[in-house]
């Protein structure tokens, strides 16, 4: 191509792709630099001073402080935090498992499923923003519940249960989790809803030719489950692992989330309720990259 | 009547007939054919059994809230009243409606929500649009941006987004022309800007999923409006969008949903419009105040009969919902069962 025709040369296509490609994705250019980075700054900012409402706002950086306050002073943060870590290392593979499974049962065919399917994810709706944090968040009625449930000798299935197959103060790890979890099945049911949607899609793209080849070579339903499906869908369990953790961390009846909050609106320690938010994204975001390293290195990509 | 009999024996010699069918086949086959079909029946009958029970599980607390909701507080405390309400009564709409000030927080929640939820779909279409068919330098660092979006508790910038409404200023450009920062708190704007963003409630997530569904829709057709001379937007308008109408659909429902429900953002931006879900969660609060007023203060409101108008007010909130979800169920759970979100 000569050089004095370059004004005239059309732009090659790769260079207006890329163009295209910034100009449909600037809302969320612009909207990410401006509601979360910015914010975000100025947010680790605060949680390295102490933050002075006169004339204005005024920073003056104190180091650490605010971070070891809240390890080391605040009564509620640390313990609420392990608390927190602990239910939500019980409860994400319960939902895994639970999603997966009624997931397998809503993928067959049978009379009623739209109807059932329906009401699986009606939970998405109920236990959604406001509504889950006025269910459980009434301590009083949940202390009234208590005490019926201690002076009107009712006892739970699960609690008889344990008391036929198990001896007197006999504790077994997996039987123990397995228990605990059959006495949640409601949350764990309330909390799986998109898990199950997604799970269900990913059962849905698996072509039936290979459940059809299969059956032809004689391989039972254990077989099939765990030769096909269960690696066909392996990288959606990656998927919902993640937004299990993720879902659970920001419920709005979370325990430090809501001292977060309160810490921000009743006492007005930005400082400090800055510094508990980051410790706990950090704390979060070290569990995600933990977990998802382990899980996607046995995911099975079919290509 | 001759004839019915004649037709009940035939029917009678088929089912006979039939039934020898299922010896004979369960004869040839070794037993396998009976052992298989009982061994089916079982399953089914375990599996509508399990089914029946999760699916009362997911219903049960609103049923019982549906009960309650039309008990008078006496029936409350009757402990001979298990479900049905014996002296059935609307008192407790008509007092959680005035407490919560219904009529006019439904109206602003629906368009506030109805808002959003616009402009968040299209905001959120646009970007994902162009991460599913465009390449240009940065893409990955720009998804992991989505991802981070996703992951980032809004709790972290909470405090910073607030006093940024507080005291607005766009890049600081207001202040370069000698103005002064707006306070831009309990208007709209705030949110609409958010959501315009791609940042609002969980958006991040429709990002992604929408995506997902657009690589999932063959390239060819795209292509085949450009060789006709159809310019990008106008392909993006015409052919994609009308091709991804079920996934659409579906992010409207959820982002209309969860704003309706979503105490988060709309207690920081909107609080003076008395959105429903402000307006319920303080329902209780609320319910003490006014028997106080009228008792002059010596009287508290039972805890029973707090319950009872909460879960009144949840109801409330909640109806609206359920009408759209019985009306969008079917099209709203197979799009989303069908749009194959894979990784």
């Amino acid at each position: 191509m000569k050089k004095e025709k370059k004004h005239k040369k059309p732009k090659s296509m790769a260079y207006r792709n890329a163009v295209t490609g910034y100009l449909f994705t600037l809302p969320f250019i612009i909207g990410f630099i401006m509601f979360l980075l910015v914010p975000m700054f100025q947010s680790l900012r605060m949680a390295f001073s102490d933050v002075v409402f006169q004339d204005g706002i005024t920073y003056d950086f104190i180091g650490l402080d605010n971070f070891k306050y809240a390890f080391t002073v605040d009564p509620d943060f640390y313990p609420n935090m392990i608390a927190e870590l602990i239910q939500m290392a019980y409860s994400v593979p319960s939902i895994i498992i639970f999603s997966f499974f009624i997931a397998i049962v809503l993928n067959q065919q049978f009379k009623g499923r739209g109807l059932v399917r329906a009401i699986f994810f009606l939970p998405v709706i109920l236990s959604s923003g406001v509504l889950v944090g006025l269910e459980t968040n009434n301590s009083l009625m949940a202390g009234l519940k208590d005490v019926i449930a201690e002076t009107s000798n009712l006892t739970s299935i699960t609690d008889t249960v344990k008391k036929m197959i198990l001896p007197e103060g006999v504790t077994i790890g997996p039987i123990m989790y397995v228990f605990d979890a059959v006495d949640q099945v409601y949350d764990i049911a309330i909390a799986s809803g998109i898990q199950i949607i997604i799970f269900l899609s990913g059962l849905q793209t698996i072509s039936p030719s290979m459940f059809e080849a299969a059956k032809i070579e004689g391989a039972t339903a254990w077989e099939t489950f765990w030769k096909i499906t269960f690696p066909m869908i392996s990288s959606l369990i990656l998927v919902n692992v993640i937004y299990s953790i993720i879902d659970f961390f920001l419920k709005t009846d979370n325990e430090v989330m809501d001292l977060i909050k309160q810490t921000m609106v009743s006492k007005v320690e930005y400082g400090l309720s800055s510094a508990m938010a980051w410790t706990y994204f950090a704390v979060v975001a070290v569990i995600i990259g933990v977990v998802s390293a382990i899980i996607s290195k046995k995911v099975y990509y079919y290509e | 009547m001759n004839k019915i009999l004649n037709k009940s024996k035939i029917k009678r010699k088929e089912k006979n007939e039939s039934f020898h069918n299922v010896r004979e086949r369960n004869k040839l086959s070794n037993g396998y054919f009976m052992k298989r079909k009982i061994g089916n029946g079982i399953f089914k009958f375990a599996r509508g059994v399990m089914l029946f029970g999760l699916c009362f599980l997911i219903l049960q607390p609103l049923l019982s809230k549906i009960s309650v909701s039309f008990m008078l507080e006496r029936d409350l405390y009757d402990a001979t009243i298990i479900n049905i309400p014996r002296n059935f009564t609307t008192s407790n709409y008509e007092r959680a409606s005035m407490l919560m000030n219904y009529p006019r927080s439904i109206v602003s929640t629906l368009w506030v929500s109805l808002v959003v939820a616009l402009v968040q779909v299209a905001s959120t279409t646009l970007v994902a649009y162009g991460f599913a068919r465009y390449k240009f330098p940065g893409k990955n660092l720009l998804f992991g941006a989505v991802i981070l979006s996703i992951v980032i508790p809004p709790q972290t910038i909470l405090t910073a987004l607030y006093l940024n409404f507080r005291y607005f200023d766009f890049f600081g450009i207001i202040s370069l022309f000698g103005g002064k920062p707006v306070n831009l708190l309990n208007s709209i704007w705030p949110y609409i800007m958010v959501s315009a963003g791609a940042m609002g409630l969980k958006n991040g997530l429709y990002i992604f999923m929408l995506r997902q569904y657009f690589r999932g829709i063959p390239k060819e057709l795209e292509e085949a409006a450009y060789v006709d001379g159809c310019g990008k937007l106008k392909t993006f308008l015409v052919i994609m969008l009308p091709d991804a109408r079920p996934m659409l659909t579906s992010i409207f429902l959820f982002s209309y949903v969860w704003q309706w429900t979503d105490t988060f953002y709309s207690s920081l931006f909107l609080r003076k419009f008395g959105l429903l879900s402000n307006a319920v969660s303080g329902l209780g609060d609320g319910l003490t105040t006014y028997i106080q007023n009228i008792s002059n203060r010596t009287e508290l409101p039972s805890i029973a009969y707090q319950q009872a108008i909460i879960s009144t007010g949840m109801l409330m909130v909640i109806a609206p919902l359920l009408i759209i979800y019985l009306v969008a169920q079917k099209g709203f759970v197979e799009s989303l069962a069908q749009a194959g979100i894979k990784m």
